[in-house]
């Protein structure tokens, strides 16, 4: 199996001299079965130059797999020119929203509405096919089982794993531990609290021994104070989840748009510094654009 | 019939709210910084709100592999901002009005039902049940006259009537239900619940909170429920349209291995954490 990413930003797209090396395009990683299987991990900004690259494979079957309906992880899917191509089969992969009511479906219908679009969803040439998942689902693509889990963030995100030939992805979309919205002292507080640690192992054990974790990595440690409960995670959460899990690598992405490339790597340093990460921890790396992955 | 029920079913889906928790729950999420815990408390404290939040949690369009029959707990699940707006969705519904067609007041039926999750819960601590485990009993109690919103609200005119045959012949009033309906507010409340995927623990709390002496199933939660609603009737706190005074149920002395007063007086004043926990409804 292999990853690229196309797209590490979060919130919001930021091309400019400062965001060339990591990139500054929204959220979007394209992952290839051992059998060139096609799975596409949101499809922010970024997915529009994974576009370009399929012409050559026409017509081709593509799996696209929403972890959440924030604009940053669908910004793209409007302009996915494969959708534009009759004989490709697209099929659309996500949570249905349960507070409206919605299908994954409307995620594209709305997008493509008329006051923010020139054409209908239903003017699309492709074969387009939509599939609202569920908790824990797997979805068979060939040689990739793709599962999920529900992350925390202020909408319904999956988290996905990847496995294939032995191998495993895992990417978690937007994702915050969760707090304890008890204060310790009241009597709600440590069963709450246990039930939290109860959910941290559980998702521990969906990230277990991947090969590649790609995790939110919104903040910097001393950002994250003043952000809690916006649903993002932070370097030293992240450090400590992907040793929790034992995986091979981890990939820190949802790069803050305001931070300059090199201010990206400083953060990273120091939090490798102040973790102590040494050669027996994961791997530690900077989700960046263009980089591609072999596991 | 199967369509009627079927009609009432869909009615149901867009039952709205009572209006104390309607107003905080606007007023908490208009503020820039909801506070999470306070949003919880109130939901946990509106059967109305309870049930819905409880009914999208456990859909299947989520899926989750294990039913959950709390509140808080979903926060972990589908995040605080998720229940939220499930919460505005139903505020955004409106409000139960204060007065309908069955004359049947709703704030008393709310009180009774606060008092009934209050003391359930302190049967369970008397039984030993730990407390993190307690918060079951509390919302089996709340949610366990559900059905009675369900019919004032929309059964309105046949349930009126079976509120006056029960005050005039003097028999319990889910057997006047019956009577005129053909099915009583237990059966309405648990087939919701049912329908809706709460655990079935709730389902059967619900459905048999008045059928302790038939239903012989042994089934802790549900007595709890039972005796709890049997010693709010006598404590006179709130008022659930039902003045048939029943007795406590053998079964449910032999569970506790005390006589119902002795159960009642092992419980010592109950009127600080009744008056607590309706100070929120007021
Ligand atoms: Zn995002
Ligand atoms: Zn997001």
């Amino acid at each position: 199996m292999q990853f690229t990413f196309w797209g590490v930003r979060g919130s919001i797209a930021v091309p400019g001299p400062s965001t060339v090396r990591y990139g500054g395009n929204t959220t979007c990683i394209e992952v290839r079965g051992d059998n060139n299987e096609l799975v596409i991990l949101d499809a922010g900004t970024g997915i529009f130059q994974l576009a370009q690259t399929l012409f050559a494979e026409f017509p081709i079957d593509i799996n696209i797999f929403i972890s959440h309906t924030h604009w940053d992880h669908i910004q793209g899917l409007p302009m996915f020119t494969p959708m534009f191509v009759p004989g490709n089969n697209i099929n659309l992969y996500g949570a249905r929203d349960i507070v409206e009511n919605r299908s994954v479906k409307d995620v594209l219908s709305r997008q493509m509405e008329y006051s923010y679009f020139p054409l209908r969803e239903n003017e699309l040439k492709s074969n387009m096919h939509y599939f609202d998942i569920q908790d824990q689902q797997d979805v068979q693509i060939g040689s990739i089982k793709v599962s999920n889990f529900l992350l925390n963030h202020p909408v319904l995100n999956f988290g996905y794993r990847l496995e294939c030939g032995g191998k495993t992805v895992v990417f978690t979309g937007d994702h915050e531990w969760p707090l304890n919205i008890y204060a310790e002292g009241d009597p709600e507080y440590s069963d709450y609290q246990a039930f939290l640690d109860l959910r941290r192992q559980q998702t521990l054990d969906f990230f277990r021994g991947a090969d590649a974790l790609i995790i939110d990595t919104a903040y910097a440690d001393s950002e994250y104070p003043s952000r809690q409960g916006w649903g993002h995670g932070s370097f030293d959460a992240s450090i400590r989840a992907a040793r929790d899990a034992g995986v091979k690598k981890a990939f820190l992405t949802h790069h803050e748009p305001t931070r300059s490339d090199d201010q990206l790597e400083q953060v990273f340093e120091q939090a490798l510094k102040r973790n102590g990460v040494c050669s027996s921890d994961p791997a530690f790396f900077l989700a960046q654009e263009g980089v591609q992955i072999e596991v | 019939m199967t369509s009627a029920k079927d009609q009432l079913l869909e009615l149901v889906e867009h039952i709205p709210a009572f209006p104390q928790a309607v107003m905080r729950i606007l007023d908490i999420t208009s503020r820039g910084d909801c506070d999470s815990k306070e949003l919880v408390r109130i939901i946990e404290r509106d059967p109305v709100l309870a049930i819905k939040i409880l009914k999208l949690v456990n859909s299947p369009y989520i899926g989750l592999p294990q039913p959950i029959a709390s509140v808080s707990h979903s926060v972990i699940f589908v995040g605080i901002n998720t229940i939220k707006n499930l919460a505005l969705s139903v505020a955004a519904i409106g409000m139960l009005p204060k007065t309908n067609a069955a004359d049947f007041d709703m704030d008393q039926l709310l009180k009774h039902s606060l008092g009934v999750a209050t003391v359930a819960a302190r049967l369970a601590e008397l039984l030993g049940v730990a407390e993190k485990d307690r918060s079951d009993y509390f919302l089996a109690g709340l949610l366990h006259d559900f059905g009675k919103v369900v019919l004032a609200q929309y059964k309105a005119v046949e349930f009126k009537q079976a509120l006056e045959k029960s005050l005039a012949d003097g028999s319990p009033l889910h057997q006047a239900e019956t009577a005129i309906l053909g099915y009583d507010h237990a059966y309405i409340g648990a087939l919701l619940a049912e329908k809706w995927l709460l655990p079935a623990r709730l389902v059967d709390c619900i459905g048999f909170h008045h059928a302790v002496d038939t239903e012989t199933r042994d089934d802790q939660l549900r007595d709890c429920v039972a005796l709890a609603n049997i010693i709010l009737q006598r404590l006179d706190f709130g008022f659930s349209g039902n003045r048939y005074r029943a007795e406590i149920p053998s079964t449910i002395e032999a569970r506790f291995a005390m006589s119902g007063d002795d159960i009642i007086s092992s419980l010592g004043d109950l009127d600080d954490e009744l008056a607590k926990v309706t100070a929120f409804s007021h």
